[in-house]
């Protein structure tokens, strides 16, 4: 090597740098570089581009949950054979194609809905001369209505629709439906024309309520009955034999259930009258609405029949149902006021399934309401007194009758019209509920069923389930770091901090199932035992420690300082183990043999297995490693010549401790407890494994909770794409986004600080 | 020397010991857990003797009992005379013991709680069978004779020997029935249905002329005809399996005839010696490991979630090592070094604590519902309205996982980065290298370990997520593994097991969650085992990775 050298340092090498094959070369490698640097710069950033995307497409999914409804007048037109008079019913098809209605001379009209020309007109059977007096609507899903007749008759029907697709076209051909017959019914034996209706479907039977002109009230149950012979049905009537009310009643709804009917008088009140109670108990409750002026100017039964809309003179409107009381006595109860529509309602109708409703009044206001989330999703004007206000079953169209005999076709974007922050976060009286409440239930079987969306008890059980494991976590994570950092031997610390890597390390399910199938029905077994151990461990550890220090020397100097903890291991397995063994005798002792039974029947304390205790331990179990390894490090990193001066100027080592190095480190534990927080409350597999995930809000430690992330794990594989449901549950994701990430940049920010305070000194 | 407690406590020497019991405490905590999950998790292969006894029931009856004993408790006698006991005074705590009893179809439950002083006269008789069958769960009793085609061949004590070697040959017919059913008419139906996808997607261009239509009819006859004469072997395998039947006594003396076909494994556990019970022992963990999973995967194998799990981790390890490592090397090398990139960096390192779940409804609307149902509208109209790509599968749960492990790779990569020595790169550069040349062959083999390290601890975190998974793609029970002989190979749109989640399910949503309690302890076991090897391994690269720098720091 060294001749090498000295040759080549006798020799110049004759390179010649601008030689093409080096000029190539250099060119290529100049090439390669900027390349690399492309590359890598555009890889780089689009990986950054990727993680954003995840905010950005949370946020993508949550917003149409908060933009506001629209509607746009698609056409108007005259209203379709007006000569065939006044329209006393109207409705629309699925598609929102085809609509209808039906005139006082008992005429159904079918038009398209675009433009309002005539698809088709049916005559009603009914007898020539005779005139509609009055219609209602049974549920909507049902398509069925009632018209009630001049001659004391009722005709019930239903609007059908055939859809066939020839040449790929969808064709929808409308027709009438006569599901009890074309035959009316006699309401009234007299014959005088009934003035107002009303109608109540069940599966096999019907109610018809209503009044003539000579304020006679009258009600008939029809069971339809299968003939066993023939196999043909036929309709049983049955009289309900109201008695004689002198009411004047200008609006009357009998509800599906079949138990009350609901009568608006004129005189402004609101009468109820329970089907099911003695014939002479049969007014349930008389209400006067507002004040002696105030008149009724509409009333609609809201989407499922338990609540009825009433709109006032004052051009308010209310929502009423029949509220249970602890005597199980139903009355009826004004549950919320909404929003003024402007001037006295004209026109109403309900969404086919949702609980939203749309009004109109003698000023052309349009508002569009939901009962739920007690807000007003949209306000148009249709410039003319509305006369009928119809919704399409998908609550996408609306057909607008107006006094100058028009007609008008908007087009509905109304897709989230039951969230409002109140819903979300506030308590809700929902139909059939004692009160009002903070509920969870995204689902039920049934189609009329009301949504409760309220985040507050998720929020609430995710909290709670956090709070029980920072109880556990953070003192024994806390109190663990110091020791390891401050007090311990090297070697000993060596092994202890892989260790506790390896507790971060456990797939979390493991820890659920361990929980939820170990450690839940142990600690129902051994309840006094697992609340004995929180004093019984501490007092030997100090126990020990007591006698250790009084043991002569020779024996302590056996054991190098700074490996305590492995002398305290057998002395906490021992007391874990005797209050497992006493907890039989506890149990006999104070709880007459059985703890759990004692809580419920003389504490009152409602005990789950799978409680907030089990979830707390584990969950735990899984932030202790994090709050640990953080609080370690920092404590581990505060610069040795401040402790040795403090020990130097005579200070115990514990002084030392709680006055010099605590308010040093005092920022880098406060993050880790932040960011330990932000582990608890995103966690998933342990709380849906070690809780009985009912949306509960209750503190009780012995009771079980739902958390938003367990919520998600739940709900979202089965919930409808784009739905409100779909959404909520994305929000629920973006609030644990946005909360563990607004945590743990915060405590990062303060860590950040705590090194550069460091580095100073 | 005494030191008085009030000093003791002056000199604050108490809390010490308080703070050096909660580490002490963090300890007992995390090996007890592991002592746990082994011993409940390793016993499960172990043939444990089969006791028979005489109990005296709650209402006065004696019967005999035949099962393992699984577990005893202490309950208070209080408790059991509330329960209508009735306990002879004095004895305050009494033992109870879980027996499994097995014969589900005979006596209803696998399980019985039985008080430890009512079992009489214990006895282990060598003749008494475990026979795992393939449906029913365990039976436990006396084989009685051995029949083939309902005539007795073997009785009483010859019985035991024939009816082994006849379930020798059974379970050499159920293996070549198996391997019909799986892979070859699997085959032949996957071609099947790649025919009529060719056909549908014809149609939708217009372009299905006779002439392909011919084809493919010619295809499918050829594929019927495989089909038909696969149907014969099959019909002749199971006229063979079912030949012979072994008539068994249960406990109460009632005689059941099991087929044995139906019988999977058999064994006299009380006449086997220790060697032929740990040799019993390994092929029963080896059988655990390898075989798919039966009666709705509460008993057999998890070989299908140990696939899935390895595959979904490479496929991951695939996406987030390159991804990663460039996004890592482009903020600590190329990227400007402001007040942006420290923002970026503290963004990065804060996704690692964002909830595993969030990442999980992230790869739902965006990976499944927005991008898959817009390949699957692209590429894979013929199979609409069923979605290949619109719905979870192993591609889109390897891409959630991966997005999700990605922070642990930049963050473990750059740690690497960071620890390389200005001087080292000062060096490269100064001989003439460009910024790419000391990268490739100077930086990035130094930061190699780093890498490593980040895509170990990836691996592990993904290892042990379930949360995500249950939203984006795995099911409890696979009908096929996600990579097989059949074109191509690789079904990336396939839903998979995965043994978190198997875990979750079977600990769960089983309906016998008490017989299927051994096998989720063993599956953790094998979970844990794997996550703590990755672990411990990107824990000892990193330190010796460490050292390394320390000493050219110096």
């Amino acid at each position: 090597m060294g001749i090498a050298m000295s040759e080549s340092s006798l020799k110049p090498p004759s390179l010649d740098f601008n030689e093409p094959r080096l000029v190539r070369h250099r060119k290529k490698r100049k090439f390669k570089d900027s390349l690399a640097k492309v590359t890598i710069g555009a890889g780089g950033i689009s990986v950054i581009a990727a993680i954003s995307l995840i905010f950005f497409y949370l946020l993508y999914e949550v917003t149409p949950l908060f933009e506001s409804a629209e509607a746009d007048r698609i056409s108007s037109y005259e209203i379709p054979a007006a000569e065939a008079g006044k329209t006393v019913f109207s409705g629309a098809e699925e598609q929102g194609e085809k609509a209808f209605r039906v005139t006082e001379t008992g005429q159904v009209v079918f038009f398209n809905t675009v433009d309002g020309s005539i698809h088709s007109t049916e005559q009603l059977p009914i007898t020539e001369g005779l005139i509609v007096t009055s219609v209602a609507q049974a549920d909507p899903a049902s398509r069925t209505f009632v018209l009630g007749l001049s001659n004391g008759q009722a005709l019930v029907l239903k609007h059908s629709y055939q859809i066939s697709y020839p040449n790929d076209k969808r064709l929808i051909e409308p027709y009438i439906e006569y599901p009890f017959g074309k035959d009316g019914m006699q309401l009234d034996e007299e014959g005088s024309s009934i003035t107002n209706i009303s109608i109540a479907l069940s599966e096999s039977a019907f109610v018809v309520v209503g009044n003539n002109d000579k304020k006679e009230l009258f009600a008939q149950k029809f069971e339809q009955e299968e003939d066993f012979l023939s196999g043909e049905t036929r309709l049983v009537p049955e009289d309900l034999s109201l008695p004689k009310l002198n009411v004047e009643a200008d609006f009357i709804i009998a509800e599906p259930s079949m138990r009350f009917i609901f009568i608006g008088t004129r005189k402004g009140k609101l009468q109820v009258l329970d089907l099911r109670a003695d014939p002479e108990d049969i007014i349930n409750s008389t209400v006067r609405i507002g004040d002696r002026d105030t008149k009724i100017t509409n009333m609609t039964l809201l989407l499922g029949g338990a609540s009825i809309l009433v709109s006032d003179s004052n051009g308010e409107t209310s929502q009423w149902f029949m509220v249970r009381d602890s005597n199980n006595d139903y009355r009826l109860q004004n549950v919320r006021t909404f929003e003024a529509l402007g001037g006295a309602t004209t026109a109403a109708d309900i969404e086919h399934r949702r609980k939203g409703f749309v009004l109109g009044d003698k000023n052309g206001n349009i508002v569009f309401y939901n009962s739920t989330a007690h807000s007003t999703s949209l306000r148009i004007n249709a410039e003319a007194e509305v006369t009928r206000l119809t919704l399409a079953p998908r609550a996408n169209h609306l057909l607008v009758e107006t006094a100058d005999g028009n007609m008008q076709w908007w087009k509905v974007e109304n897709e989230h019209p039951e969230i409002s922050f109140s819903a979300l976060w506030g308590e809700v009286w929902y139909e059939g509920y004692e009160e009002p409440e903070y509920v969870w239930q995204s689902s039920a079987a049934n189609n009329d069923f009301e949504p409760k969306y309220s985040l507050s008890p998720l929020a609430f059980g995710t909290l709670k389930a956090a709070f029980y494991a920072m109880l556990v976590a953070t003192p024994l994570a806390i109190c663990g770091a110091l020791y390891t950092a401050y007090f311990m031997a090297p070697a000993l610390r060596r092994k202890v901090k892989p260790s506790i890597e390896l507790m971060e390390a456990l797939p979390t399910v493991i820890l659920g199932f361990l929980a939820g199938l170990f450690f839940a029905p142990f600690m129902e077994e051994n309840l006094p035992g697992v609340f004995a151990c929180l004093l019984i461990v501490p007092f030997f550890i100090l126990l020990f420690g007591y006698i250790w220090n009084n043991l002569p020397a020779n024996v302590r100097h056996f054991v190098p300082e700074g490996w305590d903890p492995a002398l305290l291991i057998p002395v906490v397995i021992f007391g874990g183990w005797i209050s497992m063994a006493i907890s039989p005798l506890i149990e006999v002792a104070l709880f007459d043999g059985d703890m759990r039974l004692w809580l419920t029947n003389v504490a009152g304390i409602d005990f789950d297995q799978r409680n907030a205790l089990v979830v707390g331990a584990a969950m735990g179990f899984a932030v202790i490693p994090t709050i640990f390894s953080i609080t370690e490090d920092a404590v581990f990193s505060v610069p040795k010549h401040l402790t040795q001066g403090s020990l130097a100027l005579g200070a115990t080592q514990w002084q030392t401790m709680v006055h010099v190095i605590l308010p040093t480190a005092s920022p880098g534990i406060f993050s880790a407890v932040m960011i330990g927080m932000g582990r608890a409350v995103g966690e998933t597999m342990i709380v849906l494994m070690a809780t009985g995930n009912t949306p509960i809000m209750d503190v009780n430690i012995f009771e079980g909770m739902r958390t938003l992330s367990a919520n998600i794990a739940v709900e979202m594989p089965e919930s409808e794409v784009g739905s409100t449901h779909y959404r909520i549950l994305f929000l629920a994701a973006f609030v644990l986004f946005l909360f563990t990430f607004v945590v743990n940049t915060f405590a990062e920010f303060v860590r950040q600080r705590l090194r550069t305070k460091y580095s100073v000194i | 020397m005494r030191i008085s407690v009030k000093k003791w406590f002056k000199n604050g020497d108490p809390y010490v010991w308080i703070n050096a019991g909660a580490v002490a405490i963090s300890m007992v905590m995390v090996f007890g857990l592991l002592f746990l999950i082994a011993s409940r998790g390793l016993v499960h292969f172990w043939a444990h003797d089969v006791v028979q006894a005489e109990v005296e029931a709650k209402n006065g009856d004696q019967y005999t009992i035949i099962g393992e004993l699984v577990e005893s408790v202490e309950v208070s006698a209080i408790q059991l005379r509330e329960a209508g006991y009735t306990i002879p005074a004095g004895q305050e705590h009494l033992q109870r013991n879980l027996i499994k009893m097995g014969n589900r179809d005979i006596t209803g439950a696998d399980f019985r709680w039985v008080l430890d002083y009512r079992l009489e006269n214990r006895r282990y008789p060598a003749d008494i069978v475990v026979m795992e069958r393939r449906e029913w769960g365990n039976f436990y009793g006396f084989v009685k004779s051995v029949k083939e085609q309902n005539s007795i061949v073997a009785e009483g004590d010859k019985a035991w020997p024939e009816f082994e070697s006849r379930l020798e040959r059974a379970l050499t017919i159920y293996d070549d029935i198996h391997d019909i059913e799986k892979s070859e008419i699997g085959s032949i139906n996957a071609g099947m249905e790649r025919l009529r996808l060719k056909q549908r997607s014809l149609e939708l261009k217009g372009s299905l002329s006779p002439q392909a239509q011919l084809g493919l009819d010619e295809e499918r006859a050829i594929l019927d005809a495989q089909y038909a004469g696969l149907q014969q072997q099959l019909i002749d395998l199971y006229t063979q399996i079912n030949r012979d039947s072994v008539v068994v006594e249960s406990m109460d003396g009632t005689q059941i005839t099991v087929d044995l076909a139906k019988v999977v494994n058999a064994y006299q556990p009380n006449a086997m010696s220790l060697m032929e019970k740990i040799g019993f022992y390994f092929k029963k963990l080896y059988e655990f490991v390898s075989d798919e999973p039966r009666e709705a995967n509460t008993e057999g194998g998890i070989f299908p979630a140990i696939f899935g799990t390895v595959l979904m981790v490479i496929i991951m390890s695939i996406i987030v090592t390159p991804f990663g490592v460039i996004a890592a090397v482009y903020l600590r090398e190329y990227a400007h070094q402001g007040v942006l990139t420290r923002i970026i960096r503290i963004a990065v390192n804060n996704l690692a604590g964002v909830p595993s779940i969030v990442y999980g409804v992230f790869g739902l609307g965006f990976f499944i519902y927005f991008v898959g149902s817009g390949i699957d509208e692209a590429f894979f109209p013929e199979a609409l309205p069923s979605p290949t790509f619109g719905t979870g599968g192993l591609l889109w749960a390897s891409i959630t996982l991966a997005i999700l492990t990605l922070p642990v790779v930049i963050v473990a990569t750059e740690e690497g980065l960071s620890r390389i020595p200005r001087s080292i790169r000062e060096g490269s550069l100064a001989l003439g290298a460009t910024k790419a040349e000391t990268l490739w062959r100077v930086i990035l083999p130094m930061a190699s370990p780093a890498m490593m390290t980040g895509v170990i601890l990836a691996i592990a975190r993904a290892a042990g997520e379930v949360a995500p998974l249950m939203l984006v793609g795995v099911v409890k029970l696979a009908p096929s593994l996600p990579l097989d002989g059949n074109y191509p190979y690789l079904h990336l749109d396939q839903k998979f097991m995965h043994l978190g989640f198997h875990i979750y399910d079977v600990g769960f949503q089983s309906p016998n969650v008490e017989a299927a309690r051994p096998l989720v302890y063993a599956t953790s076991l094998l979970l844990v085992i794997v996550i703590a090897l990755l672990n411990i391994t990107a824990v000892s690269i990193r330190n010796r990775l460490r050292e390394k720098y320390k000493s050219l720091e110096m």
